[in-house]
């Protein structure tokens, strides 16, 4: 599934591609070529998987480290100001179990609320998550056209350097 | 002088031009040296002449410098593990040879005496060819380059009773004997007392030589290091080694086997690898002069006359010993191409020979026609010996070494694989079983026929092989292998074949080990910028656990762990531009200290001990902590 979005994407001119758990097997972060990375772009895209519905652990790992308080937050770190972030995400159960009446009680933007104040924290622009549904059942079709809207996604954002952050 | 000098630019140039000649075309340093000591010989250019006996006399030290050095690097607990195959591989060897070669000179109609003595001095083996031919094949540690040792050890052992026993076997009165005997080997006053005295100076010799060196020896070294002049401590090293020797042949003890035992003591200390590298260049020019005048010595004129006798005394020589050797090595039970191995590399005169039968015409044992065809005979067996080992490494080892599988071998190495890993030590087969455990199947190269065998019979494919040769990288499918993984475990030899690799097979990714950070630059520097310390992360992994165990939490420590290991890593890749450009050079041993140096000075930065600061910020209670 993943594989996919990203193909759709990754060679597209003004987009950089960059792919945490390849960069960290060891979780070991680098944080200056992280933020390097974060300032020469100015859209931040977070694609991952909802894992018990979150994001992974080394993405969380990456903000621990590079989102520094003086350098991302705090009252001299303005570093990511105005940038635009947004989450990426695939879940495995459809889109109706998500919501106040239904099997998971929220819905998801309710529960990315940790990653959107964490951007909102860096004075970055929050945009509403790409989210692909369902993907415990999806077609091969399904995966095409989803592939297909990220690629549109993403492209309107290649005006601007934009940057890609998978997991 | 003039003399001198001029002599001294004829084998010098003779050993310019001939051993890089003869490394080219896979022959050499030995024969190397070997063959410009024929060029330069009477029977040739004729540049040097009647001196090329006092040349090898004065050469022969080279062969002592030699032992002092493998005594250095042979600690006392290893010298005791070969007590067996020092007495029982050595001790029949010398005897069994002698018996053999002795029957031979009765039959040909030699008088018994005669005959016996020739049997006693031709059972030697050269140390020199031997050990060199070896070590440069990287066949030292193999289970024959072991045995081999341990053979070459004993007869230098047996050297001083065959000494004390020509004299008896001379055809003529006693009386003349002794007067010969004085006058020809330098026993000093030793040899004029009762044998009971002799043995109490010999005794005390040897203890004085151990005591001095336990004592002595490293007050002295230190007190020159101290000093920090580089030249005295070359000249006490020298004055050590020529020291050991004069003092061995005042009590009439072979010098040779006085200096091992000098270096054996001194294995421990922790002068080791100073005297080495200082002695290092001393020994192998003076054995290479050695090599040398044994070339220059051959007399072609009399193998021209005497040549069905030569050859037949040669082919008897080499014969004798090899058949020797054969049987004793099926005792001992080594495998295969091992078991030849050991038997081909012994199977010539040594340098003893030389030095023996000079003695033995001066004490009229041997009359001079015999020893003439001798002294000749042993120097083309010596001079075959890099021949037949060369030999052996091209045509039989690469077959009887997998002789478990003879004809399927062949195909399954030519079955290509994704990885060509060489060295299966404890290194290399732990990357190999990895690979192994994750379905990636290796073409596993070594140099160890015995090991070889024994991995073969646990069903894994692993060949004997030194990959050093291009044909054989290349029918271990090189050519369309992506990655080639060096763990061999002397740094040199995995640097000369990742050099060779990136030339001859330019699209072979190299994934090499490197003992430390000089040899990680030395990878680097030849364009392997996949280096991986040996000790490096089993190192780390011990400092985060004491880290813990000192009261840090545990993943506090790793992560300490980890910044420090890409630091260094960082560090090696910076400094491997840099590293040549320092020219002085002292010694290894300085060298590793100086670098450590540099690699503390770059760690004192403070940014390894320090935490993760988007954890624990210190800024963050600053800019809050007052509302």
């Amino acid at each position: 599934m993943h594989r996919q979005l990203v193909r759709a994407v990754q060679d597209l001119d003004g987009v950089t591609f960059h792919d945490l758990y390849e960069a960290y097997p060891d979780y070991d972060i680098d944080v200056a070529r992280e933020q390097a990375l974060l300032i020469a772009h100015e859209v931040v895209v977070l694609q991952h998987p909802f894992y018990w519905y979150s994001v992974p652990p080394l993405v969380k790992q990456w903000f621990d480290l590079v989102l520094e308080h003086g350098w991302a937050y705090g009252s001299t770190g303005t570093a990511l100001a105005g940038k635009t972030f947004q989450s990426a995400i695939t879940v495995g159960g459809r889109e109706t179990g998500y919501g106040p009446q239904s099997f998971n009680h929220y819905t998801i933007p309710e529960f990315l609320a940790p990653v959107e104040a964490t951007a909102r924290l860096c004075r970055m622009q929050w945009a509403s998550p790409f989210v692909v549904a369902g993907t415990h059942a999806i077609s091969s079709d399904g995966i095409g056209r989803a592939a297909q809207d990220y690629a549109l996604l993403i492209r309107s954002y290649a005006g601007t350097p934009a940057s890609h952050g998978a997991a | 002088m003039q003399n001198f000098l001029l002599s001294a630019v004829v084998y010098l140039a003779a050993a310019v031009v001939a051993v890089p000649i003869a490394k080219r075309v896979g022959l050499g340093s030995v024969l190397g040296y070997l063959l410009a000591g024929v060029v330069i010989g009477p029977s040739v250019l004729g540049f040097v002449g009647a001196e090329g006996q006092d040349v090898m006399h004065a050469a022969e030290f080279g062969v002592v410098m030699m032992l002092f050095v493998i005594g250095l690097e042979l600690e006392p607990a290893l010298l005791w593990r070969l007590r067996g195959a020092l007495l029982g591989l050595g001790g029949m060897q010398v005897l069994g040879t002698a018996a053999a070669l002795s029957a031979i000179g009765v039959v040909a109609g030699l008088d018994w005496r005669a005959a016996l003595a020739s049997g006693l001095i031709l059972s030697m083996s050269s140390t020199a060819i031997v050990l060199q031919t070896l070590q440069e094949k990287g066949l030292m540690k193999s289970d024959a380059g072991q045995k081999s040792f341990a053979v070459l050890l004993f007869q230098d052992l047996a050297v001083i009773p065959i000494l004390a026993v020509l004299p008896l076997l001379a055809m003529v009165s006693p009386e003349s004997i002794a007067a010969a005997g004085e006058g020809s080997h330098g026993g000093g006053f030793v040899e004029q007392l009762p044998a009971w005295q002799r043995a109490l100076v010999t005794l005390a010799a040897v203890g004085m030589l151990v005591g001095i060196g336990r004592t002595v020896v490293p007050f002295v070294f230190r007190i020159i290091a101290r000093a920090r002049l580089r030249e005295t401590f070359t000249a006490a090293a020298l004055l050590l080694v020529i020291g050991i020797a004069v003092l061995m042949q005042f009590v009439g003890l072979s010098p040779a086997l006085g200096t091992f035992l000098g270096g054996v003591v001194l294995a421990t200390s922790e002068y080791r690898h100073e005297l080495e590298t200082d002695i290092e260049p001393f020994k192998g020019l003076l054995l290479g002069l050695f090599f040398i005048a044994v070339g220059a010595s051959i007399d072609f004129p009399l193998i021209g006359r005497e040549f069905g006798t030569v050859m037949a005394l040669v082919a008897a020589l080499i014969g004798v010993k090899f058949g020797v050797l054969w049987i004793l090595g099926r005792f001992a039970g080594m495998g295969t191409a091992q078991h030849l191995l050991f038997a081909l590399a012994l199977a010539q005169g040594g340098e003893f020979c030389f030095v023996l039968l000079s003695f033995a015409t001066q004490n009229r044992v041997l009359p001079e026609s015999v020893t003439g065809l001798l002294v000749a005979a042993v120097a083309l067996s010596m001079a075959l010996t890099p021949l037949m080992l060369m030999a052996w490494e091209r045509l039989i080892a690469p077959r009887v070494g997998t002789a478990a599988a003879p004809a399927r071998a062949h195909d399954e190495i030519d079955e290509s694989r994704n990885v060509i890993l060489v060295g299966f030590g404890d290194f290399g087969s732990t990357v190999g079983r990895y690979l192994n455990a994750n379905g990636v199947e290796t073409t596993v190269l070594d140099i160890d026929s015995d090991l070889v065998d024994a991995l073969q019979r646990l069903g894994l494919r692993v060949f004997y092989g030194d990959a050093s040769r291009e044909d054989l990288l290349r029918s271990a499918g090189a050519e369309r292998a992506a990655l080639a993984i060096l763990c061999i475990g002397d740094a040199g030899a995995n640097l000369a074949l990742a050099k060779r690799i990136r030339q001859q097979f330019p699209h072979l990714r190299i994934l090499a080990r490197a003992a430390g950070r000089r040899s990680a630059y030395e990878m680097i520097e030849a364009g392997v910028p996949h280096v991986y310390r040996e000790s490096l992360d089993s190192a780390l992994h011990l400092g985060s656990e004491a880290l813990h165990l000192l009261g840090h939490r545990a993943h506090e420590s790793w992560r300490a762990a980890q910044r420090f290991r890409r630091k260094d890593e960082a560090d090696v890749r910076a400094l491997s531009d840099v590293f040549r450009d320092d020219t002085a050079h002292v010694n290894a041993a300085r060298e590793a200290i100086r670098e450590l140096e540099a690699s503390m000075r770059a760690d004192a930065d403070g940014a390894l001990a320090s935490d993760d600061t988007a954890w624990d910020a210190e800024t963050l209670r600053e800019e809050f902590g007052g509302r």
